[in-house]
């Protein structure tokens, strides 16, 4: 689609906007307010009841998942509809995993993460050849047809009636309640994760796919392999949706097919579109919105969630067409120029 | 370096400061999560929720997604709770607030609200999560916790046979027994006979077919074709063509509501396939056969437990003439013919009558009640279906009665079986 | 060998059910550029307002037209209403708009008319005729010949009328479309307005087969969407064609080839999109977009 690219270009003007705030703050600000960010994420979970701590593990989770998303749609244009597949197999493999194998669970993270990257190279390939809204609904149908087939092995994914597995327990040295264990191992991925795609996006990879997100046959002529790149950032990116498939699994402790339909797939996608394309917060806006926006409509409309979660959809879009991400800068920018005026 | 900005840049620092310092002294976590009984033969125990006036519960259905059907239930049990709370000063004095959170049939969502309703609203007991995948997904955390999920609507067998989780007890007649009511009945009427299946392709479709082959192991009854369908296929008409082509002499139907409905009109339409047609309860009520044709479903066979609202047979009963009434009265929006209403009223009875007979006002109390009641007579339920529970036996409802569908309504005919006596226990 | 043409009969049934819903689906894209998900969800509460109109007594040939206009209104307000906003912004948040307005229109029918199956009249009689032991019921051959014509009415749109061409302008650029004095709001307008009552038209050929519910079209709008990608997704022949092809490739391959059975037969159809696609990546009837560098 041609205006993802215009959204995109819109998107890349505004990346410079941390550089704008650095000139803004002095150095020594920056590192006073990450300082504090960093001390409210990491006390969170001595704060908050272990039912909160549990929602905000499942958004870092989300982030992962959209920090991916992004990379391949954001990034590199390409639109998926099919993540939640991607996520379903990361949270089954290590479902499997951690009932047949006697490996320790945090193992079966880089399991699903090696298992998803191959298949995104996989499907990577051939989407190349598919552009736009014929990609979105070839990956659509992936993530359709998953359920029925997880459903017909059911010796090796427990069929219609899904897997329980048992939940990591924490180490006893940390002296942590089991929510709260949980939510930094979360945490931790969601941090390396977030760090791995920045300087991705910062290395000649990620110039390159820029390049060929603006134009392709220009970056061809210039000497960037299109192909090579695309089918990168697919992989990267089923990779990360793996990533939080497996991390979701140890939270929440059960897997089944009714927790991959392609609602799932489609919740992805608004939400990383209303948390703010090619930006690296959209992810994390994206996450609080695939995670609260059911209890909040309920708490709306209780008797017909999906009005509610259906106006919520349209008027965030309405309030910010460029997802959250692009609201805050918008927000920020104009501060900014009151306090310069000032 | 400007001052304006070295000002902001100092506000917001102090702000975050004191946020974080405020947060620190108040935090939620650690909260007392609720009380135990203090003195008297209940001492130790958990009463979390509940008070000598008021009474907390949590339910989580699917309100919203493909599976809103169900979103009905609740209704039916606002509406007997809010009759009660109006007009009988409550349970044993207490009023009763049910909240429903809605899951949209996705297993993470309703964990996540379980725990909502558990350490957020701190419920006394969850009373129903719909649908196996979401009770599987959450039954460890509530035997856990040991806050008591009683009466889940979902008739799995899993509920009343694990001796792991105490904590959770099933309600309507499982699958596995309703497939046995309808094997024993073939045996016995029709030896010999071949039967083709439909079935839904999850745990619901699964589990009355497994119990059904299950139940013809070693008998004079064979099952010659099968087809499945999804809840997300637009039709099972193709499905129904390929069982035609078996030309088996019994249909098993084991659909839900809207795919029920299909299902017998194209076994209507097929006029070269005329098996004897039995569907499950669940498909058997008068709101899936009426856009059929009535004219259309004659002859056809079900079982049943309760009472149907729209059976004229039953309009003079007392105790649906009190469901109607208050229904009506106390959920105006709600269309007493929907089958889904008048089940959330009998669970709800289910649910007084059980706390009434609890020794203790407790968790614990609610706990062991549910596992000891004996021969307890509920509201909409057929005549001889009672509630029956042990020590070792987790399934309420174990009874059903075969019944045929004749002129304007359902026929039942043969004796209420008791399918634990008929059958013996489920393992 | 009956048995077999039976089978194909039947795909052709519900690939005709597909088919109706992708017309309006490509419909919308012509005018539009955008994939709407909410179609099916329109479609499914249009089929609401005929099935309300008939239960309140009107008759059906009369309710017919009622439905149709009320649909192409609402289509127009909609777009009036929640997509204006979004003109010429990204294509994608407009997706996600209708994304929101599926979940909307699903969530308004259910508590208005309940979850409740409800049966709609047929505008076809019952019975079926016998071509040498095959059965093909008359819903079947009236849904077919419906969809034949209304996809015979688009072409000539798209192809004969001004308002086609206009409308192929506004697609391919609004920007440049304005500067040559079409007013690209009503052209929008009409499409949606249009779309809405090609999908009211499925929604009222279904529902007498699949029964009335809010999620009538929740499962056929995936099967629409695979036909409008095998077909091109800007040619109404190819979603008609498309849709026949789904249809029947997914009844026989239920029917025949055991390893994928019943369960697994949404993976048949599917499976041929990507073959097609990687072959043609423009599907069956679409046009190559030429692309400038």
């Amino acid at each position: 689609m041609k205006s993802t690219s215009e959204t995109a270009e819109r998107e890349t003007a505004t990346e410079a906007v941390p550089a704008a705030t650095a000139r803004v703050l002095p150095p020594w600000a920056r590192w006073v307010l990450l300082a504090l960010a960093a001390a409210a994420v990491l006390y969170a979970p001595f704060y908050f009841a272990p039912f909160r701590v549990f929602q905000l593990t499942l958004v870092l989770v989300y982030a992962v998942v959209l920090l991916g998303l992004n990379l391949l749609v954001g990034y590199s244009g390409q639109i998926s509809l099919g993540h939640g597949a991607f996520f379903a197999v990361g949270a089954y493999g290590t479902a499997i995993l951690m009932r047949d194998g006697d490996i320790p669970y945090l193992l079966t993270l880089p399991i699903a993460a090696a298992v998803t990257f191959v298949l995104g190279l996989a499907f990577g390939v051939p989407a190349l050849r598919l552009r736009g809204l014929y990609l979105a609904l070839v990956t659509l149908s992936m993530a359709i047809f998953l359920p029925p087939l997880l459903k017909r092995f059911p010796e090796l994914t427990g069929g219609s009636q899904g897997l329980s597995v048992e939940q990591p327990a924490s180490p006893a040295w940390t002296g942590l309640a089991e929510d709260q264990w949980l939510y930094y191992v979360s945490l931790a991925v969601a941090v390396v994760a977030f760090v791995l795609v920045r300087n991705l996006l910062r290395s000649r990879a990620g110039r390159a796919l820029l390049a060929v997100r603006e134009n392709e046959a220009a970056a061809e002529v210039m000497g960037v392999r299109p192909s090579f790149y695309k089918t990168l950032a697919f992989a990267w990116s089923a990779m990360l949706a793996g990533v939080g498939g497996a991390v979701s699994t140890w939270v929440i402790g059960y897997v089944a097919p009714d927790s991959f339909t392609v609602v799932l797939s489609i919740n992805l996608l608004a939400g990383l579109v209303i948390g703010g394309l090619a930006s690296l917060s959209g992810a994390v806006y994206g996450a609080f919105f695939v995670m609260f926006v059911s209890s909040v409509a309920q708490d709306i409309s209780g008797a017909a969630p999906g009005i509610a979660s259906g106006l919520l959809i349209i008027a965030v879009m309405l309030i910010a067409p460029t997802g959250v991400a692009g609201l805050v800068r918008r927000l920020t920018a104009a501060a900014r120029r009151r306090l310069a005026k000032e | 370096m400007n001052k304006v900005h070295t000002r902001t840049v100092r506000g917001l620092a102090v702000a975050a400061a004191g946020l974080l310092a405020v947060t620190t002294a108040c935090s939620q976590r650690g909260e007392g999560q609720g009380g135990t009984a203090e003195s008297g033969p209940c001492q130790g125990q958990q009463t979390t929720g509940i008070t000598d006036t008021s009474m907390k519960l949590g339910g989580i259905y699917p309100l919203s997604g493909p599976a809103s059907a169900y979103g009905e239930i609740p209704k039916g049990v606002k509406a007997y709770f809010d009759y009660l709370n109006a007009e009988k000063g409550g349970l044993k004095g207490r009023k009763v607030e049910f909240i429903v959170r809605d899951d949209s049939y996705s297993p993470p969502k309703a964990v996540e609200e379980a725990r909502r309703l558990v350490e957020q609203e701190q419920v006394f007991a969850l009373f129903q999560t719909l649908g196996t995948p979401s009770t599987t997904a959450t039954w460890d955390y509530t035997n856990q916790q040991k806050v008591p999920q009683v009466f889940v609507a979902t008739g799995a067998s899993k509920w009343g046979a694990d001796k792991n989780h105490p904590w959770t007890i099933g309600w309507q007649p499982n699958y596995v027994s309703e497939a046995r009511v309808y094997a024993k009945y073939l045996q016995e009427e029709k030896p010999g006979s071949t039967v083709a299946v439909l079935y839904q392709n999850d745990d619901f479709g699964k589990d009355l077919l497994d119990g059904f082959e299950k139940a013809i192991e070693g008998k004079d009854v064979k099952i010659i074709a099968r087809q499945s369908y999804e809840v997300t296929d637009p039709s099972v008409q193709a499905q129904m063509r390929n069982l035609a082509n078996s030309k088996a002499d019994v249909f098993l139907n084991i659909t839900t509501p809207k795919f029920g409905s299909q299902a017998l009109a194209a076994d209507d339409a097929i006029t070269s396939w005329n098996p004897l047609h039995i569907v499950n309860n669940v498909a058997a009520a008068m709101s899936v056969l009426r856009p059929v044709g009535l004219k259309k479903v004659q002859g056809k066979l079900s079982s049943t437990y309760y009472k149907d609202p729209v059976d004229p047979q039953w309009a003079d009963d007392p105790e649906m003439k009190l469901y109607k009434e208050k229904l009506a009265k106390y959920a105006p929006q709600a269309d007493p013919e929907d089958q889904y209403h008048a089940f959330g009223w009998a669970v709800a009875d289910s649910f007084a009558k059980a706390f009434a007979q609890a020794k203790c006002p407790t968790r614990e109390g609610l706990r062991d009640a549910v596992r000891s009641m004996n021969n307890v007579k509920i509201n909409m339920l057929l005549p001889g279906v009672t509630m029956q529970t042990g020590p070792d036996d987790g399934f309420p409802i174990e009874s059903m009665q075969m019944m045929e569908f004749e002129g304007e309504r359902w026929k039942r005919f043969g004796d209420v079986i008791d399918t634990r006596k008929e059958f013996g226990p489920l393992t | 060998m009956s048995g077999f043409f039976q089978q194909v009969v039947l795909g052709l049934g519900s690939g005709a059910i597909y088919a109706s819903l992708a017309l309006a689906l490509v419909l919308i894209y012509r005018f539009t550029d955008i994939v709407n998900f909410a179609q099916g969800e329109l479609a499914m509460f249009s089929t609401y307002i005929a099935w309300q109109l008939t239960a309140a007594g009107v008759p059906f040939w009369l309710a017919l037209p009622i439905t149709l206009a009320v649909s192409f209104l609402g289509g127009v307000l909609i777009e009036r209403l929640v997509i204006r906003p979004f003109e010429g912004g990204p294509e994608l948040t407009v997706v996600i708009v209708t994304v929101g307005l599926f979940v909307f229109v699903n969530a308004l029918a259910g508590l208005i008319w309940s979850f409740l199956v409800k049966s709609v009249p047929s505008p076809f009689p019952d019975g079926a005729l016998d071509v040498g032991g095959v059965n093909i019921s008359l819903q079947t051959l009236g849904t077919l010949g419906v969809v034949a014509a209304v996809m015979g009415l688009l072409f000539l749109l798209f192809q004969k009328t001004k308002i086609g061409l206009a409308m192929r302008a506004v697609a391919n650029d609004p920007a440049s479309a304005r500067l040559v004095g079409i007013r690209v709001g009503r052209v929008l307008a009409l499409g949606w307005g249009l779309s809405a009552t090609v999908g009211a038209i499925s929604g009222i050929l279904v529902a007498p087969v699949l029964f009335l519910d809010p999620n009538l079209m929740g499962g056929v709008l995936v099967y629409a969407f695979a036909a409008a990608t095998l077909g091109g997704f800007d040619s109404p022949v190819g979603a008609v064609v498309g849709g026949l092809i789904v249809g029947v490739a997914e009844t026989l391959s239920g029917a025949y080839v055991d390893a994928i059975g019943s369960d697994l037969k949404i993976g048949v159809p599917l499976a041929i999109i990507v073959v097609v696609l990687l072959v043609r990546p423009r599907g069956l009837f679409g046009h190559a977009v030429v692309e400038r560098v």
